[in-house]
């Protein structure tokens, strides 16, 4: 069963001190370098293209695309920025990955931004993780005494130095636009597109702004090929990504499979749902994609299929819910959360998800009538599409899956005059009650 | 910036709504949409901003962006150009658009407040509007089973001593901090805090202090901004509104005059795409109460046998003035000095009267430092030019390559000029040169070059420009070159050999109409020399008298001279305030000296206190006119306020002139305006300037730098203490040399006297030089510390 599993990025993480240069470097870390500075540049983006490398923050973009999008007859400086502003409710792939591994996210830096032509590249790290702060500082330091950064990397001519930036603490700074605001030191709010960062990106110059998964898989696309990156995955969807089980999984972590695995055969080497309970619904990708169902235990976990089912693949974060959990409680928690992180800049996701809270909120409490429901729809339908970046729209979509798949579960709210569900009979204490 | 580009180069042809329409290319769709006649609702966006695209309140329909495929989601028309082919539906034809603003509208509204009836706003406010236009009539959000929480704060927040801020009624449509940062550069507003919480806010002890604050008050689009001043004080339906034009500087700024029961309760930026766009200087627009204070003259006075001024009827008061008048023109002559404030009518009223009923050529309208030099200068190079004949214009600020400032610091002495240049350069188009002592704040917003220069030393600067000019650039010359000598002449010659243009640039809103109207010794109206007998023969026909005084008068100086020491006998004069003169000891001597004289002012002053017969004059809120800014451009008004006590010093000078028995042949503005446009300008010989003038005063110590601060202790500032309050404090720049020495407050002694002023050190100041503000403390520099470009010596002061 485990030989589902592809690890590449998480191979070494049960090394003894995975995260040292010294322990990189016995697994054959940095040996991509001399074969990436032995390519010409424009070979390293062909490579990455051919790979068919898709985004893995969430949007699925083709990196190796974005990347040749950057005018090379600009005469301003090239940025590479790496996102690891990881903050989506139910994502933890980027930090395990720079706490297990830092070093492959820093050999592809190195490896993306000689392709780009950047000779300064920035790592934005979430504020709040400062261990994951530390060791990403250490790895670039280790990096550094080892020559793999700094002038004339390896004899080949190309300097390269980079830069760990500590965020403030915003979701709204793992939108590419306001986390280049937040880079440049200003207020993390999303910037009018065009210009396009490729055009006119950080400092106004041309920039490449990746996930840390898509950066960090670039060194093993180098040295094994884009042939075999591409032989993974299914035929749009190529290569390996990190699954991130949570919830009542009897073994949450970290999984790391081809694109189209489906959640029945993560499960599966998840060692099932707790004992004694059934999958009610989960997340594809985080908060921000639309809920799904059992029902969708087997549909292909790669970009089309999850878009197929009306949702999107997003980070691979799946959280998982099983029978114990009511759906208002949790819809309402993330919208909470939705509402707090809003920056405020546009007026649908500032004002709606203040309204929306309080909307479920009476729900949640039994009041309302089922006209709310209604309301709660028009609300979504109000913010989704209407606001200033992705962040509104992502606030909708916990709310309106969660009607159309169980909207009697609401109208059970109103019904019974407040939540039906025994909340602690969700908790991982659940049974382990002690009775005087 | 983002306004429709006024200069049709290419157009685009798109389709709104069902309509086609050629607009230029560029053009946002929300201003396309505005030429088929749809108004798409808005907050964020203003024409004069950068397009942010945050309220999302413009949303419209867009099923083909001119490639043949169309936008899945409604687009804000705000930020999105046309582009050939494009087919966009508003609210007017699209369901999509008008939910996708209706449910837009809805959001606006959770947060915001109804009170309506005890907002400002109210009744002239672009959400409660488009709130009816293009919202609901029953709210969601609260109301029936409904009752949603508001965010609520407590009211309301000072940004600054004279601008307030409602947060809860803030739609953080960013209009205010775009311009705080995008127009004014003064960066002190910004968002703070994030979700609905999001705000607007100052840093801790920095509050919004700018020239400029008040424009922000203008643009809100709720009530979310008031001004201390304005605040509770009246309903918009309850004004009248009267276009009016600025008084303050000579940049002839637009403005609207909001007036109830014959008193001004508030003024407004007027839009002018040609002068002031919508901006306005806080000085243009708070500065107003000077002439609602318990000082205001409001009948004629005439010093009666006990040696007091008694009340006298207007009759009385005409005849006693043409009396003395007579006897004074009888027994030296009497001189006329009509200060900067008049308007063009009424300068060209006393230029005649000076001329027809004194008969003397003894006029100025410089109530400042001048010099012989300055009213050479005047005469050659800048009377009669104007925008229609090549004169430099703001547009023509906006596309120089350079502009040289000399003698001028525009964001203190011309606001609307500063704006323009800041515009200019933030676009990348114009780079300001400044002859200055310093980087001023204003220079550094203009991200200018500074070309360091001691005071006296502008010629020699101005000439080491000659190589870098081209007929691109404009040489911008303000009022205070006039005391250097040699400084015009060097700015005329550089204008000449380079190919640059030239303007100057007065002070004060009345001057360049008064050199317009002949209010100097050597220039009758119309730019008439005195000293060409064709150009005296011209006027006189004209005015239908046998001749004209032939000899040039004596200018400002010469006539407190002359009064002083008995030359000449009766004095004229109006709005003049002796601080504000070279030598105001000297004025005040001159006019004790003086055997008789006439004052003609608004408010009670030592003029007043000391004059033969006091006549109330009205402000510019009572009577038409016109000024005439530093283009050259004439820009009429009418009254505001219809007020019969308050006559026009046309009016009152007719009266004179008539008992003087050489009537001026009008009475009223319209016959004054069809006179002067009869009489025309000068089609003849210009004279040459040639003349060097001025003092040099070398002394001890360090040479003087000073002008006046946009506000300061103007007298037209009195009377509301919240505009005073943002003022800035006055310091004396140093070099660090003298900080070192002196410590943190210095103490300045002149010729003149001593003042103590907080010292600041200026990090780029040419050695050898203090500055310090020229009417923000006491009586003023050259009352209280030195004469115009004398030295002082400065020490440690007492703190």
């Amino acid at each position: 069963m485990t030989d589902m599993l592809t690890p590449v990025l998480t191979d070494m993480w049960d090394v003894e001190r995975s995260w040292t240069l010294a322990a990189y470097t016995a697994k054959g870390g940095y040996q991509g370098l001399d074969k990436a500075f032995g390519m010409s540049q424009d070979a390293v983006i062909e490579a990455v293209k051919d790979s068919g490398l898709r985004g893995r923050g969430g949007a699925g973009f083709p990196t190796g695309m974005k990347w040749s999008f950057i005018p090379q007859d600009n005469p301003k400086p090239k940025y590479l920025v790496v996102n690891a502003d990881e903050s989506e409710p139910g994502t933890c792939k980027d930090i395990p990955l720079m706490m297990g591994n830092p070093h492959v996210l820093v050999e592809g830096v190195i490896i993306s931004s000689y392709a780009i032509r950047a000779n300064k590249a920035f790592i934005y790290i979430r504020g709040e993780v400062l261990h994951v702060i530390r060791r990403v500082q250490a790895a670039v330091e280790e990096a550094y005494a080892a020559g793999h950064l700094g002038k004339d990397i390896h004899g080949s001519g190309y300097d390269l130095d980079i830069v760990v930036h500590a965020g403030a603490g915003a979701y709204i700074c793992g939108e590419e636009t306001a986390l280049l605001e937040g880079l440049e030191g200003r207020r993390g709010q999303p910037r009018l597109r065009p210009p396009f960062p490729a055009v006119a990106g950080l400092y106004a110059s041309p920039t490449v702004i990746n996930n840390v998964e898509s950066i960090a898989s670039v060194p093993s696309i180098i040295a094994n090929g884009a042939a075999w990156f591409a032989s993974m995955g299914t035929e749009k969807s190529k290569g390996y990504g990190i699954f991130s089980l949570s919830g009542h999984v009897k073994k949450p972590g970290q999984y790391e499979a081809p694109l189209g695995i489906t959640l029945r055969e993560l499960l599966d080497l998840a060692g099932g749902i707790r004992e004694g309970h059934d999958l009610k619904f989960w997340t594809p990708g985080g908060s921000s994609t639309p809920l799904l169902t059992a029902e969708h235990l087997d549909i292909p976990l790669d970009f089309e299929g999850v878009g197929a089912a009306g949702s999107m693949l997003g980070t691979r974060a799946l959280q998982i819910f099983d029978e114990t959990v009511c759906v208002v409680r949790a819809v309402l928690r993330w919208t909470e959360f939705y509402k707090h992180e809003s920056c405020g800049k546009c007026t649908p996701c500032r004002e709606g998800t203040w309204w929306l809270v309080q909307t479920l909120a009476r729900l949640e409490k039994g009041e309302g009538s089922e006209a709310d429901l209604d309301l709660l729809l028009d609300q979504c339908d109000n913010i989704l599409g209407r606001s200033f970046c992705a962040l509104g729209d992502g606030a909708t979509s916990p709310i309106s899956s969660s009607i159309k798949y169980f909207r009697d579960e609401y109208l059970a709210h109103l019904t019974h005059g407040g939540c039906p569900f025994d909340h602690a009979r969700s908790t991982a204490w659940a049974g382990q009650e002690v009775t005087a | 910036m983002t306004t429709t580009p006024e200069k049709a180069t290419e157009l685009v042809n798109v389709t709104i709504d069902g309509i086609q329409v050629a607009v230029p290319k560029d053009t946002l769709v929300i201003r396309a949409a505005e030429q088929v006649g749809v108004q798409v609702p808005r907050f964020c966006d203003h024409p004069l901003l950068a397009p942010v695209g945050a309220c999302r309140q413009c949303l419209v329909d867009v099923p083909d962006a001119g490639n043949g495929r169309g936008f899945p989601k409604p687009q804000a028309s705000c930020t999105l150009p046309v582009a050939e082919g494009m087919v966009v539906n508003t609210q007017a034809t699209s369901p999509v658009a008008d939910k996708a603003q209706q449910g837009v509208m809805e959001f606006l509204l959770v947060n915001h407040p109804l009170d309506c009836p005890v907002c400002d706003k109210g009744g002239e406010c672009p959400l409660q509007n488009q709130a009816m236009s293009n919202g609901r009539g029953e709210s969601r959000f609260s109301g029936g089973a409904n009752e949603g929480t508001k965010r609520t704060f407590p009211k309301p927040i000072n940004l600054s001593p004279n601008v307030l801020l409602d947060r809860e009624r803030c739609i953080v449509c960013q209009r205010c901090t775009r311009f705080a940062e995008e127009i004014a550069g003064d960066p002190f507003i910004a968002l703070v805090e994030r979700g609905a919480q999001q705000q607007i806010g100052i840093a801790e002890d920095a509050p919004f202090l700018s020239y400029f604050s008040g424009n922000v008050i203008q643009i809100c689009p709720v009530g979310a901004l008031t001004s201390e001043a304005y605040r509770f004080r009246s309903r918009p339906f309850d004004l009248v509104s009267s276009p009016g034009v600025a008084e303050h500087d000579a940049c002839g700024s637009a403005i609207r005059v909001d007036h109830r029961r014959g008193k001004v309760m508030r003024r407004m930026a007027g839009d002018d795409p040609e002068v002031n766009e919508e901006w306005l200087t806080d000085k243009d627009r708070f500065a107003f109460t000077y002439a609602q204070g318990d000082d205001r003259i409001t009948y004629p006075q005439v010093r009666g046998d006990d040696g007091a001024l008694r009340p006298a009827s207007w009759p009385e008061a005409f005849a006693v003035a043409a009396r003395g008048l007579a006897a004074a023109k009888a027994a030296g002559g009497v001189a006329t000095l009509t200060g900067g404030r008049l308007t063009a009518e009424d300068a060209y009223a006393y230029s005649k009267f000076a001329r027809v009923a004194l008969g003397s050529n003894d006029i100025d309208f410089r109530s400042r430092p001048l010099s012989a030099e300055e009213t050479a200068f005047l005469a050659a190079h800048v009377v009669l030019t104007a925008p229609s004949n090549g004169g430099v214009t703001y547009a023509d600020l906006e596309s120089a390559s350079k502009v040289v400032l000399v003698g001028l610091e525009p964001e203190d002495e011309a606001g609307a000029i500063w704006l323009r240049l800041r515009k200019s350069t933030l676009a990348g188009r114009t780079e300001v040169i400044a002859i200055a002592p310093f980087s001023t704040r204003g220079l550094t917003k203009l991200n200018g070059r500074l070309v360091p220069t001691v005071p006296g030393d502008e010629p020699a600067a101005l000439a080491s420009l000659a190589g870098e000019l081209d007929g691109t650039a404009v040489v911008l010359v303000g009022e205070r070159l006039a005391t250097v000598p040699g400084g015009l002449l060097a700015a005329a010659d550089l204008a000449a050999t380079s190919g640059a243009r030239l303007a100057w640039v007065p002070r004060r809103a009345g001057d360049r109409g008064a050199v317009e109207a002949g209010c100097l010794p050597n220039l009758l109206p119309g730019g008439r020399p005195v000293a060409d007998a064709a150009a005296r023969v011209d006027v006189a026909t004209a005015w239908g008298v046998d001749a004209l005084p032939e000899a040039e008068g004596r200018d400002a100086d010469a006539i407190w001279w002359a009064l002083h020491h008995g030359e000449l006998s009766g004095l004229v004069i109006a709005g003049v305030d002796p601080a504000d003169t070279s030598n105001p000891v000297g004025a005040k001597a001159a006019i004790e000296a003086a055997s008789f004289v006439v004052a003609l002012d608004v408010r009670e002053t030592d003029v007043t206190r000391a004059a033969d017969v006091v006549l109330p004059v009205a402000p510019v809120s009572d009577k038409a006119g016109s000024f005439v800014n530093w283009e050259g451009r004439v820009r009429p008004f009418e009254a505001a306020l219809a007020n019969p006590s308050s006559l026009t010093e046309l009016r009152i000078l007719s009266g004179i002139a008539a008992e003087l028995g050489t009537p001026l042949g009008f009475r009223t503005v319209a016959e004054a305006r069809a006179e002067m446009e009869q009489l025309g300008a000068w089609d003849g010989e210009r004279t040459v300037a040639g003349v060097t003038g001025g003092d040099e005063n070398l002394g001890e110590g360090l040479v003087l730098a000073t002008w006046k601060q946009s506000i300061d202790n103007g007298s037209m500032q009195d009377g509301d203490k919240y505009l005073k309050a943002t003022a800035r404090t006055p310091v004396a720049l140093v070099g660090k040399d003298v900080y070192d020495a002196c410590g943190p407050t210095v103490t300045l002694t002149g010729d003149r006297g001593s003042v103590t002023l907080p010292a600041e050190v200026g990090d780029d100041l040419v050695a050898g030089v203090v500055w310090v503000p020229a009417n923000s403390f006491g009586a003023g520099v050259l009352s209280d510390l030195a004469s115009p470009g004398s030295r002082v010596r400065v020490e440690g002061g007492q703190a």
